[in-house]
């Protein structure tokens, strides 16, 4: 009956918490934020089933064997017994192999690096963390940002995330997972947004004097239309950004307010993440794209040249 | 270069009033102290009673000593990260700047983890698992003295790095590039560095030398399964340190040589890989939190037993689940960084392994609760750790399982909900078990027990502070604030930015308690005196030695027959025996080495942090120097002679119970 009552009082805690979430990982607006939201809720309430006896049968115990109640039976050379022992041993072990089997699932279906399947091409943005700022280079539009993030909702989303200097974590609560970005390497991050709205974004590892500061909007756009305009905007406002315009982008700065780039160089993502890889032994290797597609997924793998090569081989 | 490196007036900070008043404070207790040791006439007394001893009950107080101390600094920490926290908000910018903060973080993670919990444990280790045991000393009792000294050598230059210089701005796991030359120039990481090799070193000398007691100098009788529980769990923590302290080592070395010698392990450029030295940290990292939560379970286990007035319940399943906890210790690195872009079979694998470390935990939580099932428990300030911990251990442990599931980490990682989850197994798991631990072998270390009104006081605090400073911090995991911000503007929130920083003042009173217990049974220590030696009617074999146990522990060794030795003893009727005749008793002699070759090295550390390329060589030769000088010595022993062992027992025994029966 305790037992009961009590859980009826953490799934309404939990249900209260929930409701009482905005803009966090349980108020999610996309795909793999929404599953992750709810590997979250399972998994917390499955082991709730060991949890609460555990906590009610020790505050329990501890009062009803108090010494001043001498009146309850004591047994003070009793230390074993071997059903207590096989079903202390058997029920955690049953719920992680429950647990287990949904870790080993749900890590498959939420691997980032996995592209969302079923809703259409992904679009494709390019992302390097700087000190102590955010850089969005769109091949596709021949765009980039700085600290501003626009994609349609609805669209899936493929990030490729290098770093300029130390190591940071892009992350999107609402919309999901987040990855690490290193110098010197690519990692991979899809999601998708399924709704439009602003959403924040920021870094989640810690990179210096300026790291708090390295917060940007992710904004989805209602409709492709209003993501061709903002692309059109950016075209119109924004300079050039060539190798010169990146040294000084790279400087150090805080809160680096949002700038747009319209005439983009060739391959800059490439560059960035090549510069760390001169004279790198390892480069001839990957530089060969069926090496490349085995060399997928064994961490974040070096970058090469024939980043193409990678896709294909993403999907396992 | 100047002749003292890169040491000059200006790495005094007298710019930062927080700073200056702190140090002026310490320098006003460490003259005061000087002033009443002086007037006392106890410099002789600090010398060769304590400084140079290597009797380890007195070793453990010294770490007790270090930790509490490092306790207080590492406190004072936390509670200036709350304090900014609940200032900075809606984009103010609080009082601490990032140059300012960062260092804070990062002093509150080492000093909390290197210098206070790991002395805590060594230093109740130390106490009394030769008197579990049946032996004189441990094996190695001056490499005793010189793990101490050795530990305490890290501390004093973390606290150096706060009136000289800065200490390292990365936090404290110290993650490069970011801890590489090119963006922490300064001394702070060299600091960070060489604290945690010295002391590290004395850590990893501990650990053999209390695996050879453990192993070679059991009293007669005592079969490994036989061993105390505390002594089990510290076995297991031990072996994680002897496996896993030289990785932090390497690691170490490997930063150090990229620091000073332009190497390239780690760097961005020249085919340096910052992945490396992530896996191999936390390759020390995570057994390392195993090493520190044993010797807790085992504390843990010993006060529900002795408490019930009840054997332990499920001996042996204890002592496998410590070791399966142990070995999948080492197997489980990897969820530090399941963002880090590994394929999904690597991280479910690692999340898996993670889960089933759940498994052998919530085996020890049951047998706990069945020691309690039938028991007579007699509900003390130990026992009240026991069930705090219990219950708040049991929440971290399932927000653990959950961090553990790589999909659920993709949100949830090194957002505040993961703060909350490391304090909650660390503070209701570790400390709560040395405070615990700390209030049942008080007697038996110092001779008097300590005061239970103002223990509960201290307790009740810290239970409830801890749940209103570090609930809320799961909140605002979920809510999506990552943890090192050093400013927020989001006004969601700021309510539980508040309530934390409330609970961290209530831990503070906790803490002011706990001062104060030490104070008030200082002053009654008449009527709290421990006249038997064995105040709790313990199980096992420190309680029947006198408190504070004679110098040499047993005058005759005792034979084991049981788990509960000293149970057994008593309900034979055997225990509190008077002898007429004592064998002499061989015993190690004090020694200063511990302290030079310790100093040296210290010495070497600060000129290598400051690059005084003159200093650091005569440091790291004087160590060597003094310590081929102990090697040399010859005169390291001596015998205690029978009339004097007859003199002490039957002082000892006059208080003793005539006859025992349980």
């Amino acid at each position: 009956m305790l037992i009961r009552n009590l859980s009826k009082i953490a799934l309404t805690a939990i249900a209260l918490t929930l409701a009482g979430c905005s803009g966090g990982v349980l108020d999610p607006k996309g795909q793999v934020g929404v599953e992750e939201k709810w590997l979250i809720i399972i998994c917390t309430l499955l082991m709730l089933i060991v949890v609460i006896p555990v906590i009610v049968m020790t505050l329990y115990f501890a009062w009803k064997y108090r010494a001043s109640r001498d009146f309850e039976v004591y047994t003070p050379k009793w230390a074993h017994s071997v059903k207590i022992e096989s079903a202390v041993w058997s029920i955690p072990v049953l719920i992680i192999i429950v647990l287990g089997i949904i870790t080993w699932k749900s890590t498959h279906a939420l691997d980032p690096y996995k592209p969302i399947e079923g809703r259409g091409e992904h679009m494709t943005v390019e992302v390097v963390s700087l000190n102590w700022k955010w850089l969005f280079i769109y091949p596709e539009q021949g765009i980039a940002t700085v600290n501003e993030l626009v994609f349609p909702a609805d669209k899936p989303v493929k990030f490729k995330i290098t770093s300029e200097s130390t190591m940071n974590s892009f992350f999107i609560p609402q919309l999901g997972s987040q990855i690490y970005s290193m110098a010197g390497m690519e990692t991979k991050l899809h999601l998708i947004a399924d709704e439009p709205g602003t959403y924040d974004g920021f870094s989640s590892n810690y990179s210096g004097a300026g790291f708090t500061g390295m917060q940007f909007d992710a904004i989805a756009t209602p409709t492709k239309d209003d993501f061709d305009a903002w692309v059109e905007k950016v075209k119109q406002q924004g300079g050039e950004l060539d190798q010169a315009q990146y040294k000084a982008l790279i400087e150090p700065t805080e809160y680096h307010p949002v700038t747009y780039f319209a005439d983009v160089e060739d391959n800059l993502f490439n560059t960035i993440i090549m510069k760390y890889m001169k004279d790198h032994g390892e480069m001839s290797y990957y530089s060969k794209p069926n090496n490349a597609v085995e060399g997928h997924h064994e961490g974040a793998q070096k970058m090469s040249h024939h980043s193409g090569a990678h896709d294909s081989g993403a999907e396992e | 270069m100047s002749f003292l490196g890169k040491l000059t007036i200006e790495a005094v900070p007298y710019h930062e009033p927080i700073i200056m008043v702190a140090l002026s404070v310490v320098a006003l207790l460490g003259i005061a102290l000087a002033v009443y040791l002086t007037k006392a006439d106890k410099w002789g007394m600090l010398w060769n009673d304590w400084i140079t001893s290597i009797d380890h009950k007195r070793l453990g107080i010294m770490y007790i000593i270090l930790a509490l101390i490092m306790l207080l600094r590492g406190f004072a920490d936390a509670i200036m990260m709350r304090t900014q926290l609940a200032m900075a908000t809606n984009g103010a910018e609080g009082y601490l700047p990032p140059e300012h903060y960062d260092q804070i973080f990062t002093a509150h993670g080492v000093i909390m983890i290197i210098f206070m919990a790991m002395p805590f444990m060594i230093g109740l280790m130390n106490i009394i698992l030769p008197l579990q045991v049946g032996a004189r000393d441990v094996a190695f009792p001056f490499l005793n003295n010189l793990s101490f000294w050795l530990t305490a050598g890290g501390a004093v230059l973390i606290n150096i790095s706060l009136g000289l210089g800065e200490f390292a701005k990365t936090g404290w796991v110290a993650y490069p590039p970011l801890s590489g030359l090119e963006y922490s120039p300064g001394v702070g990481v060299d600091y960070y560095i060489w604290a945690l090799q010295i002391s590290g070193l004395g850590t990893l000398l501990t650990a053999v030398n209390f695996l050879v007691t453990v192993f070679k100098m059991r009293a007669p009788g005592m079969k490994l399964m036989q061993m105390p529980i505390f002594t089990w769990t510290c076995t297991w923590a031990n072996i994680l340190i002897a496996a896993s302290f030289p990785i932090l080592t390497a690691v170490l070395a490997m930063l150090t040589l990229d620091r000073y010698m332009d190497f390239h392990f780690f760097t961005n450029e020249a085919g340096g890989n910052s992945m490396m030295y992530i896996n191999l940290f936390w390759a020390w990292g995570h057994p390392e939190v195993y090493i520190l939560v044993l010797p807790a379970f085992g504390i843990f286990s010993e006060i529900i037993s002795t408490f019930t007035a009840k054997r332990l319940f499920g001996y042996k399943s204890m002592v496998y689940a410590s070791g399966a906890i142990a070995i999948l210790g080492f197997i489980v690195w990897l969820h530090h960084f399941f963002t880090m872009g590994s394929s999904a079979n690597v991280n479910a694998f690692f999340g898996i392994m993670t889960m089933i470390i759940a498994v052998p935990t919530g085996v020890k939580l049951f047998n706990w609760i069945f020691t309690i099932y039938r028991g007579r428990l007699r509900i003390t300030v130990p026992v009240l750790w026991t069930l705090g911990f219990i219950v708040t251990f049991t929440i971290g442990g399932m927000t653990g399982v959950l961090l553990a599931i790589p999909g659920a980490d993709y949100v949830l990682h090194n957002s505040l909900f993961l703060i909350a989850h490391f304090h909650n197994t660390i503070i209701g798991g570790a400390v709560f078990g040395y405070l615990a631990g700390f209030a049942y072998w008080f007697p038996k270390a110092v001779g008097f027990k300590l005061d239970e009104r103002w223990g509960k006081a201290s307790f009740w605090c810290w239970q409830i502070g801890f749940l209103l400073a570090f609930m809320p911090l799961y909140v605002l995991g979920f809510l999506g604030m990552t943890r090192r911000l050093n400013h927020t503007d989001n006004p969601d929130w700021n309510i539980w930015l508040y309530i934390a920083a409330f609970g961290a003042v209530v831990i503070a009173f906790g803490i002011l308690f706990q001062v104060i217990q030490l104070v008030v049974s200082f002053i009654n220590r008449e009527a709290l005196d421990d006249t038997t030696g064995d105040p709790w009617n313990g199980h096992t074999l420190e309680w029947s030695t006198a408190s504070p146990p004679q110098f040499y522990n047993f005058a005759k060794i005792p034979h084991v027959n049981d788990i509960d030795t000293w149970t057994d003893m008593k309900e034979k009727g055997e225990a509190y025996q008077r002898h007429e005749d004592y064998e002499p008793i061989h015993m190690p002699k004090n020694t200063p080495a511990g302290i030079q070759i310790s100093a040296s090295l210290t010495v070497f550390c600060f000129a290598m942090i400051w690059h005084i390329w003159w200093l650091a060589p005569i440091g790291l030769i004087g160590a060597i120097g003094f310590f081929i000088k102990r090697c040399y010595t010859s005169d390291v022993d001596y015998y205690v002679q029978p009339d004097e062992i007859k003199r002490i027992e039957h002082e000892h025994l006059k208080n003793a119970p005539k006859e025992v029966t349980a």
